[in-house]
């Protein structure tokens, strides 16, 4: 149920996400779309490791390593994510500096005025 | 049942976030609905038992990409006021506000047209 | 019309792509074999209490040293276009840097209020030690180096906001970030030599269960990924903010 809830969360924010990317035409609602649709993938894998009745992977008072096992949830699929967060923020700081070099050049942000490499 | 009910609520205000950020005409608007956005992401990775992941997205999420994106929208701003009538009555001067599509005294570039989809 | 028709029916088709996947999926019981090896031997392997810092700094190691290069990567590119905006710009009335604000054009920004200032020369030194005490005691609590670097880039951004640091000095930044890496890919190398492998934590003791000096390399890789992270994001945050 839990895991079921997550990924449909995870696909609407996947579908918003694209939804932005295709339809809007001013480039700084682009990049927040670039962002929905990664926060979207996120939620996605982390609701992959999901087990029923889970703890986080961290032995402290509450759980011991010998019922590791038994109770804690997948460690691998966070620590993808953790990559893939702090690598999001990096590309979209990259692609927020291009906007605006390419505001300083064209005086705009629509891209339907920005259709040089467009054949 | 109380895991699941608290994921629905959850679920249901990130979709409403998801749209403001797309359909917001105000940037400004849509930026802070994405930190939102990232926020409520944040919760749902602690309840799932990601403590590491819910962190990690708090901070980087709703903190220094929401500051990002203010950061280069206000250059945006500047840059573009700079260009419009050198009389500007300031209020926009330096800071983050709300775009100026009222203003009918400044050049209007393209930047201020609504989008529609 | 017909951009919009295609629009639709791309999220349609989307929709429709993940609709086997919602509606089958169920809560699984028990996690698949990889991971039941990592969550049996993990412990006993490592000496790391926080499953997901041995995972992200041993096991996936080499996903954690290409994301440090990812983000040296982006945050150069960063620098590298900001560079030539003020370069272009040479004798423009638009793009030269104005003296004493490092804001173009515009006069100063909004002076801090006073709340503003004051509070953060309360919460400045507490933000900047929460920060080194989250990636230090990454084997032992939630957290790691990216959280405590993170964290340490949104106090020097706290300091931009209250007016008490005017710039960051680059010097000092690429210095403390070109030793974090360094000293990373060279703890990387001394695994090879002195353990089983490459970025392998265990030439060090494992020490007891818990302790703050445990489980072999992992807290000196994380700190100084804690450091490279904290380093960089605090380089971006000040290039955007000054030449952006």
């Amino acid at each position: 149920m839990i895991t079921q809830i997550m990924i449909v969360i995870a696909s609407v924010l996947m579908l918003l996400g694209v939804w932005g990317l295709l339809s809007r035409r001013h480039l700084i609602k682009i990049i927040l779309g670039f962002t929905l649709l990664d926060t979207g993938i996120h939620v996605l894998l982390v609701a992959i490791g999901y087990r029923r009745g889970g703890t986080a992977p961290i032995f402290d008072g509450d759980l011991s390593p010998a019922e590791a096992l038994a109770r804690a949830v997948d460690p691998v699929p966070s620590a993808l994510v953790l990559t893939a967060i702090v690598i999001g923020l990096a590309v979209t700081a990259l692609m927020l500096s291009y906007a605006v070099k390419m505001f300083q050049h064209k005086r705009s942000l629509m891209i339907d005025r920005n259709k040089e490499l467009k054949w | 049942m109380i895991m699941e009910i608290v994921l629905i609520v959850l679920g249901i205000m990130i979709l409403g976030g998801g749209i403001m950020v797309i359909v917001s005409k105000d940037i400004v608007g849509a930026i802070i609905a994405s930190g939102v956005v990232s926020l409520l992401a944040s919760i749902i990775y602690l309840i799932v038992g990601a403590p590491d992941v819910a962190m990690t997205e708090a901070a980087i999420g709703s903190g220094l990409t929401t500051v990002v994106f203010l950061f280069a929208w206000s250059r945006i701003k500047q840059l573009r006021d700079a260009d419009a009538i050198p009389e500007s009555d300031s209020d926009t001067a330096g800071g983050i506000s709300v775009d100026p599509d009222l203003n009918q005294n400044r050049k209007l570039t393209e930047n201020q047209e609504a989008d529609n989809a | 019309m017909l951009k919009r028709l295609l629009t639709i029916a791309l999220m349609v088709a989307l929709a429709a792509s993940f609709f086997p996947l919602m509606s089958s999926i169920r809560d699984r019981a028990d996690v698949g074999p990889l991971a039941a090896e990592y969550l049996e031997d993990g412990a006993s392997d490592l000496g790391a209490a926080n499953l997901v810092t041995a995972v992200v700094v041993t096991y996936r190691g080499l996903d954690t040293l290409g994301e440090v290069t990812v983000l040296f990567a982006a945050a150069a590119g960063i620098a590298l276009v900001f560079q030539f905006i003020r370069r272009n710009r040479e004798g423009d009335a638009v793009g030269q840097p104005m003296e004493g604000c490092g804001w173009e054009e515009l006069p100063c920004r909004i002076e801090a209020s006073e709340i503003l200032k004051t509070a953060s020369g309360i919460l400045l030194p507490l933000f900047l030690m929460f920060g080194v005490y989250i990636f230090t005691h990454g084997h032992l609590t939630p957290g790691g180096g990216f959280q405590g670097g993170v964290v340490i880039a949104s106090a020097i951004l706290l300091a931009f906001l209250a007016g008490s640091i005017r710039e960051l000095r680059h010097s000092m930044v690429e210095i403390l970030e070109m030793l974090a890496g360094a000293g990373y890919v060279a703890i990387g190398l001394l695994g090879i030599w002195l353990a089983a492998g490459f970025l392998d934590p265990r030439f060090l003791p494992a020490g007891e269960f818990g302790a703050l000096f445990s489980a072999g390399a992992i807290p000196v890789i994380y700190s100084l990924v804690g450091i490279k992270v904290g380093s960089e994001l605090s380089g971006v945050i000040d290039v955007m903010r000054r030449k952006a």
